[in-house]
């Protein structure tokens, strides 16, 4: 496959561009792989890249119901952190921060990954608080974080308002390494990496079923015929319940619809991305000049990918409390998410009670931040039996009350 | 040249002239016209740059859909940028400006873009900017970012207000067109209650410029003897400027309502977001006509053909002196027509079929318009604006037959109904052959509470495009709808409309149909994203091959028309990339709004002040007149100190914090959350809900309490008393208050509905007062009315009495470690009685004090705060509160949890004391480090600060942790790193630092 | 935005009445109970794609608690009921299986 770069655009102008390959290939399914991946989400695309690149095992299928990246991958609000602060968190956003980093060269793929900082607004004595204490475990989880001043956060923002009059900014937690990135090149860029390695990317093929033998995972029913596998992962997001169903156990999960919009583009105003957890809205402008607004979510378990307006309502008044002059802009566009939350916000990347079937999902709302380190972790669980990103993250945490509860300090984890 | 014309102009009054400016030049318009049409009159056929390569953009439609005419209007406070000018009403005083441009309109470097975009292709950015590393942050992205986003932004605070509306209704119609009257009229004749909107300022939609007659009348006709019948009816409301914005789930429906923006100076909101319920929703959206991909179809000039009629008819302007029009169907015969009666020359009209059309093109023809059929643009020819088009066959490649110099293009490629309300809430479409278009499936409609239909669509929007046809649809509509829920159609004469016979269309997604790749690669399907046919073929070609991908990879269809007018077009030449049918590539999602609205409405009326509702203390006026600092705490604000002139904030505290401990302080408790739990089996009920046992709580008695989640962890902390047998108050904190009163009904009504138990909130029902200090009993002796004595009321108990004439329930309890009442009154007395306390407590020292001071006395006292020693995660038995969970009960809510091997496990962090050595304040939030590192990397960690004061009794930091095994490693000393380099060490202590024996408190 | 008939006070709620409360009909389990029961009361929950059951409280209307039967799919209603019961009551069972036949949920059909 040919590399992307300036020249090669050059050398494709020259012919009107009719010399691109396809970016991956659209194989028929073969009757057997080592590894087998439901759900051509970023997650699953980077663990299927990582079972590659550091592990070397490529006789793998993604099996997509749909088109690559169709979820959540493309239809989140594009941030990425890693100013978490349980432990497990940490190691997992900050992983998946740092690969971000160098991910564009990586995957030969431009992402756009754009570090512009991240900064939590505090406007409560108990944020402050709780934002200290994040600074603090941040410092030494090795994850680049600072507290700092009303006054810079006006120099990093000036269309911010941080006198109120109701929630006056006391400060902010801020992530200066923290970003964005193209959401949709994520899902893209690892397709066609994992394409490159050989590996099959089968879109709109619907897993019916799991086999099962001996109390191991045998291989799955699809509406493109039968496939076998040694090992299978489920990366499917909202829809993990289902497929947990079809393999026999239940999981601590339910779906909901998480709400983002977005506003007619207007000229850079705002570099950072800037979350304010006390009026409960966040925002950031994209490359376009759009600003993106993520929302609420539904409480009701919900598989629409609609939610409900008064969410949105919520969401844009704080914003305009906070950032007064988005009052004239104008939203261009709203959707909705199906996310899954389990019963600590947190993630499940884990064993299941099936042998060699794997589970990954329970993201909520932080799925698009931790791509790169969730496939990571996950292709080593899946080629090793044991992973250190993965360990906290096990489903039988629930069981023994070993949660990892993110809302301590932020009250809501986006 | 674009100009007024002597004659047509029905939307226009010529009396009445209008000052506007255009990039501060000022311009003339007629009252009616809009700032589209008002542009064009004066010839400003360049109106706007676009996005990706800043190409010269004019007008190409004359409504919603407009992708190219977006400007910034007004200034200050009222400036916004995105205005389309198409749907802007003139007034007097309106100020343009056209936007992505630098430094101007017509000079602008950013058109470099467009000579280098064959460079710059669909996706060209995923494949660059990666090297070397560090430019792509510090060069490529800043450049890019530079050069993106569209409109200016706002510099001010909105000077304009906005408000909510609510309304329910039976049926709400969308779309005041002759579709969405004739519907509604058949609808409200039922009786059903009707709410008809329309987005524009005027009713009939197109039809009184397409023409046709309804029941021998002309079309303007019925419109206006329908709109008048409708307004006579009292169950129908009729609004204009108002849009359909979106529909949701259940018959919910956003309208968006401009009051304003035609005409700034009225008194009043700008916008109105009506918030409707509606029974039934009848989609009657029309159509939206689709351009036709040729080369060069985006050069200021080129223009639907019914828009170009809408100006001539509706504006009086003509957008060319000499024009071409490009068609696949017999609509834009119409268009001819109107041309040639308005005195504007048409040179050709290239109707890409071989047999060409109807009715309409041999009326054209007899006008002596020049018809050319199975003929084509191969491309325009201009810059700035039209200068003439390259004509070929249609069945080839773009070959020029014939050169032909004209000043506009009029295009038309066939209509496509506006199916987004339909689509907004899952309704699904099928592809309609003929017309070659999508329209509603009848079989697979949105679906509501009841699991029914609950849209409608109607006349062109349901895809029925001769008047008589819409007008027998949307008849059916407005009665299937009415009948739907109940109302009984009558069975009325449906008007019959008529028009022309037309041919039937011929789907034309590229021209010429061959057209060569350079062709290709000028024909433009998205405007304002500059997306061209060439984009979305490179799409396929690379395996961008759902629709989805397309979009995202081309940005077709994401600029601020959200693909009204690329989507059909783009999809198609998609499909034929792919080989495979439409139908089979499917449309990308339609997510409302329509059309975009403002965050101004969407918010509301609730901003500044108002921006939440804020709950007040019946002495929260005093608070704020005497230095309050607030600190919000829930809706509630509470006073974090009262600042004195020349004072610190710190020094406030401190102040205060010393006074209380000294002599007199006064709390305001009010917040505090006050639940009464009545009834027979209250106690047992609050066993439940506590970790200690309350049943055996005696009247008269109070007793501190702890909650627990059903998952174990603490949710609240406070006192309670007994009143009576069967009555308790419960104190709850001040965020508590709501919480746990839920938390209780849930339990109530869910698990144990058969227990006899009452509770009621009555947190605002009184007023609170915590007199603190070691005067505190003097200045309630002064007051006189009830003993308050050691023996009378002593500690943790409370008393019903009178204090000074007040009725007052007096609880002995101290969160501070000093002698301390706290006394309830009823709310209306609340104020009267702190100004009472203030005013006989000044011969004791008496001074109010904030929540700041109490979070210091009570970390000297190591009592813990909700939310301070605990964070969601933390369970009684790690602070310390063994003594306050029973081990008589089986049950309590946490306690199975509590049983859990995390929650027993010894190493589990506890609740200490913490001393730094050299007496500074430790960091909130600092964490002890413990050697090495964990299997990530992570510093291994041993226990954290929860709380940590300067405490001004003792003259040094003090501080409360958990920390891991603490309460057996007394006197050991661990290290907190800061933030900022510096490292603290401080030494395990007892939580307790001041009066360890409760001394003070049991005077 | 949806709407719900709360059983108590008649009124059709819409979403900004009510409270959410997750999976209907959980039976509680206390001290005693084994670690999976325990566990499988907090934790397991049914999150089908299509009709479930679950509990609301009309918080900004009469404050009670009741149960609703809903498909998550299509957020069509079948009806709702009151909390005091540990099963869905048989005539809403009954629209369920007018509108879906064969339906199942946990042990309930």
């Amino acid at each position: 496959m040919k590399r992307y770069s300036a020249f090669a655009i050059a050398r494709e102008a020259l012919r009107y561009h009719t010399g691109w390959e396809r970016a991956w290939t659209s194989p028929e399914p073969k009757r057997h792989y080592d590894v087998i991946i439901i759900g051509a989400g970023g997650h699953g695309l980077a663990t299927a890249y990582y079972l590659g690149k550091n592990y070397g095992i490529t006789n793998v299928a993604v099996l997509e119901k749909g088109w690559l990246g169709g979820g959540n991958t493309g239809r989140n609000t594009t941030i990425i952190r890693s100013n978490y602060l349980q432990d497990p968190s940490a190691a997992i956003y900050e992983k998946a921060r740092a690969l971000y980093e160098d991910l564009s060269q990586d995957l030969n793929y431009n992402l756009m990954f754009s570090p512009r900082g991240v900064m939590m607004l505090a406007q409560t004595h108990h944020e402050v608080r709780g934002y200290k204490r994040t600074a603090h475990a941040n410092a030494l989880q090795g994850v680049k974080t600072e507290w700092i001043s009303p006054q810079r956060v006006k120099e990093l923002v000036p269309i911010i308002n941080i006198d109120g009059p109701r929630y006056p900014v006391l400060g902010a937690l801020w992530q200066e390494r923290g970003g964005t990135a193209r959401h949709d090149a994520v899902a893209w860029g690892y397709a066609r990496a994992c394409s490159r390695m050989g590996m099959h990317i089968i879109q709109k093929c619907e897993v019916t079923g799991i086999r099962r033998e001996g109390g191991k995972v045998a291989g799955v029913d699809t509406t493109k015929g039968p496939i076998d596998c040694n090992k299978l992962g489920l990366v499917v997001a909202g829809h993990s319940g289902v497929l947990a169903q079809m393999a026999g156990f239940r999981l601590p999960v339910e779906s909901v619809a998480l709400q983002a919009l977005v506003s007619e583009p207007i000229k850079p105003c705002m570099d950072v991305v800037v979350m304010a957890n006390t009026v409960h809205g966040y925002m950031s402008q994209s490359d376009k000049g759009e600003m993106v607004i993520g929302g609420g979510a539904d409480g009701f378990n919900n598989y629409t990918q609609r939610g409900s307006f008064h969410h949105i309502e919520e969401t844009v008044r704080a914003l305009i409390e906070t950032f007064p002059i988005i009052s004239r802009l104008k939203m261009l566009r709203q959707w909705g998410g199906i996310v899954d939350m389990t019963g600590d916000r947190s993630p499940i990347l884990s064993k299941t009670p099936v042998e060699n079937i794997f589970i990954n999902c329970g993201w909520g709302t932080g799925g698009f931040k931790s791509i790169p380190g969730s496939g990571w972790g996950f292709a080593q669980l899946m080629a090793t039996g044991d992973s250190p990103l993965c360990r906290a993250f096990s489903l039988d945490r629930f069981k023994e009350g070993r949660f990892i509860d993110e809302s301590v300090a932020a009250g809501v984890a986006h | 040249m674009s100009a007024r014309i002597a004659t047509q102009g029905r939307l226009i009054d010529r009396s009445k002239p209008i000052t506007f400016t255009f990039n501060g030049k000022r311009l003339h318009g007629l009252q009616g016209d809009t700032l589209a049409s008002a542009l064009l009159a004066n010839d400003q056929m360049l109106v706007g740059r676009s996005y990706k390569y800043h190409r010269p953009r004019g007008i190409l439609a004359s409504g919603a859909e407009e992708p190219n005419a977006l400007m910034g209007l007004g200034e200050g406070g009222k400036f916004e940028p995105n205005q389309r000018a198409t749907t802007t009403e003139l007034y007097d005083g309106l100020t343009a400006r056209s936007q992505n441009h630098w430094p101007s309109l017509e000079f602008d470097v950013g058109q470099v873009n467009a000579a280098l975009s064959r460079f710059f292709p669909a996706g060209f950015y995923y494949k660059t900017f990666m090297w070397p590393k560090s430019f792509w942050e510090k060069v490529y992205e800043p450049v890019i970012r530079q050069a993106a986003g569209l409109g200016a932004v706002p510099k001010e605070r909105d000077a304009d207000t906005y408000e909510y509306f609510y309304a329910f209704t039976d049926i709400l119609v969308i779309g005041g067109g002759v579709a969405g009257l004739q519907a509604a009229k058949a609808a409200a004749q039922t009786g059903a209650k009707v709410l008809v909107l329309e987005q524009t300022p005027h009713w009939g939609g197109r039809a009184p410029v397409d023409g046709g007659t309804v029941d021998g009348e002309p079309v303007e006709a019925f419109v206006e003897r329908t709109v008048a019948e409708l307004s006579a009816m009292e169950n129908v409301t009729l609004r204009t400027r108002a849009m359909g914005a979106g529909v949701y789930d259940h018959g919910y429906a956003l309208g968006y309502e401009r009051l304003t923006d035609h005409a700034p100076l009225l008194a009043g909101p700008r916008h109105r977001l009506w918030r409707i319920r509606a029974k039934r929703i009848i989609t009657a959206t029309g159509a939206i006509e689709r351009t036709l991909s040729f080369a060069g179809n985006d050069i200021p000039g080129v223009m639907l053909a019914s828009a170009m009629r809408d100006y001539v008819v509706n504006y009086g302007v003509a957008p060319g002196q000499r024009v071409v029009i490009a068609t696949n169907n017999d609509d834009a015969y119409r268009t001819a027509i109107a041309l040639k009666q308005a005195g504007i020359e048409v040179l050709r009209v290239l109707d890409a079929r071989n047999s060409g059309g109807g009715d309409l093109m041999r009326q054209a023809h007899e006008m002596g318009i020049r018809i050319d059929c199975g003929r084509a643009i191969a491309r325009v020819k201009g810059a700035k604006r039209v200068t003439g088009v390259s004509v070929c066959a249609h069945d080839g490649e773009g070959g020029a037959l014939e050169e032909v110099a004209c000043d506009a293009v009029a295009m038309s490629g066939g209509w496509s109904p506006v199916v987004h309300l339909w689509s907004h809430c899952g309704g699904k479409l099928i592809w309609d052959e003929t017309q070659a278009h999508f329209r509603p499936d009848p079989n697979r409609p949105p679906t509501g509470a009841d699991g029914e239909g609950f849209v409608v669509p109607a006349g062109a929007a349901n895809g029925e495009l001769m008047l008589d046809a819409v007008l027998s649809d949307a008849d059916a509509a407005g009665k299937l709808a009415a009948k739907a829920i109940g109302f009984k159609p009558k069975r009325g004469k449906v008007p019959q409309g008529a028009g022309p016979e037309e041919a039937p269309m011929m789907p034309v997604w590229l021209m010429p149909a061959r057209a060569t790749t350079a062709l290709r690669n000028k024909a433009f399907l998205d405007y304002q994203n500059d997306v061209k046919v060439s984009d979305v073929q490179l799409a396929a070609q690379e395996g961008y091959e759902s629709v989805e991908h397309t979009k995202r990879y081309t940005t077709l269809g994401m600029a601020t028309d959200q693909g009204k007018i690329a989507n059909i077009n783009g999809l198609a030449i998609l499909a034929d990339s792919l080989n495979a049918p439409i139908p089979q590539v499917g449309t990308t999602t339609f997510r409302p709004p329509y059309t975009p609205i403002s965050m101004g409405a969407i918010a509301g009326e609730a901003r500044g002040e108002i921006f939440q509702p804020l709950r007040r203390t019946p002495m929260h006026d005093w608070h704020d007149e005497n230095g309050a600092d607030w600190e919000p705490v829930g809706h509630w604000r509470r006073p974090y100190a009262y600042v004195r002139p020349g004072e610190s904030v710190h020094d406030a505290v401190m102040r205060e914090v010393k006074n209380t401990r000294e002599k007199l302080g006064l709390l305001d408790a009010s917040t505090l959350g006050k639940l009464i739990v009545k009834g027979r089996d209250a106690g047992k009920f609050l066993d439940m809900l506590y970790t200690n046992m309350m049943s055996t709580l005696k009247p008269g008695k109070c007793r501190y309490g702890l909650m627990c989640s059903e998952n174990g962890f603490l949710i609240d902390d406070g006192v309670v008393a007994r009143i009576d047998e069967d009555t308790f108050l419960c104190h709850t904190t001040t965020g508590g208050a709501d919480r746990i009163h839920a938390h209780m009904e849930e339990w109530l009504q869910c698990e144990w509905w058969d227990w006899q138990v009452y509770v009621a909130n009555v947190t605002e029902q009184f007023a609170q007062i915590a007199v603190v200090g070691p005067n505190a009993r003097k200045l309630l002796e002064k007051l006189g009315g009830m003993d308050v004595s050691k023996d009378a009321l002593p500690f943790m108990e409370w008393r019903d009495g009178q204090l000074a004439g007040f009725d007052v329930r007096v609880y002995r309890i101290s969160f501070s470690g000093e002698l301390s009442y706290e006394i309830a009154v009823p709310a209306c007395r609340g104020r009267a009685f702190w100004d009472l306390l203030l005013k006989e407590g000044a011969e004791f020292g008496v001074m109010p004090y904030g929540t700041e001071a109490l979070h210091i006395m009570r970390a000297e006292k190591g009592f813990i705060m909700i939310g301070d020693e605990t964070d969601g995660t933390v369970i009684p038995q790690d602070l310390g509160l063994h003594w306050a969970i029973s081990k008589k009960k089986d049950d309590y809510l946490g306690k199975r949890a509590q049983q859990r091997s995390h929650m027993t496990d010894p190493n589990r962090w506890k609740l200490v004391g913490l001393e730094t050595l050299d007496g500074s304040v430790l960091p909130d939030g600092a964490y002890a480090v413990a050697e090495g590192v964990n299997e990530n990397g992570q510093r291994n960690v041993q226990g954290r600060v929860t709380s940590t004061y300067f405490s001004p009794t003792l003259g040094r930091g003090i501080a409360m942790g958990l920390v891991l095994h603490g309460p057996d490693r007394m006197g050991e000393v661990l290290e907190f790193p800061g933030t900022d380099g510096k490292a603290f060490k401080a030494k395990i202590v007892s939580p307790v630092f001041y009066d360890k024996d409760g001394e003070k408190q049991n005077v | 935005m949806l709407i719900l008939q709360c059983p108590y006070c008649g009124i059709d709620a819409e979403e900004t009445e009510l409270a959410p409360g997750g999976e209907a009909h959980l039976k509680r389990h206390g001290p005693g109970s084994s670690d999976e029961d325990f566990h499988d009361y907090l934790f397991a929950r049914e999150n089908p794609r299509g009709v479930h059951f679950e509990r609301w409280r009309h918080a900004n209307g009469c404050g009670k608690w009741f149960h609703a039967a809903r498909d998550t799919a299509t957020l069509e209603v079948f009806g709702t009921y009151p909390a005091q019961t540990t099963e869905p009551p048989k005539e809403i069972r009954d629209a369920i299986t007018a509108r879906r036949p064969g339906w199942r949920w946990r042990e309930f059909s």
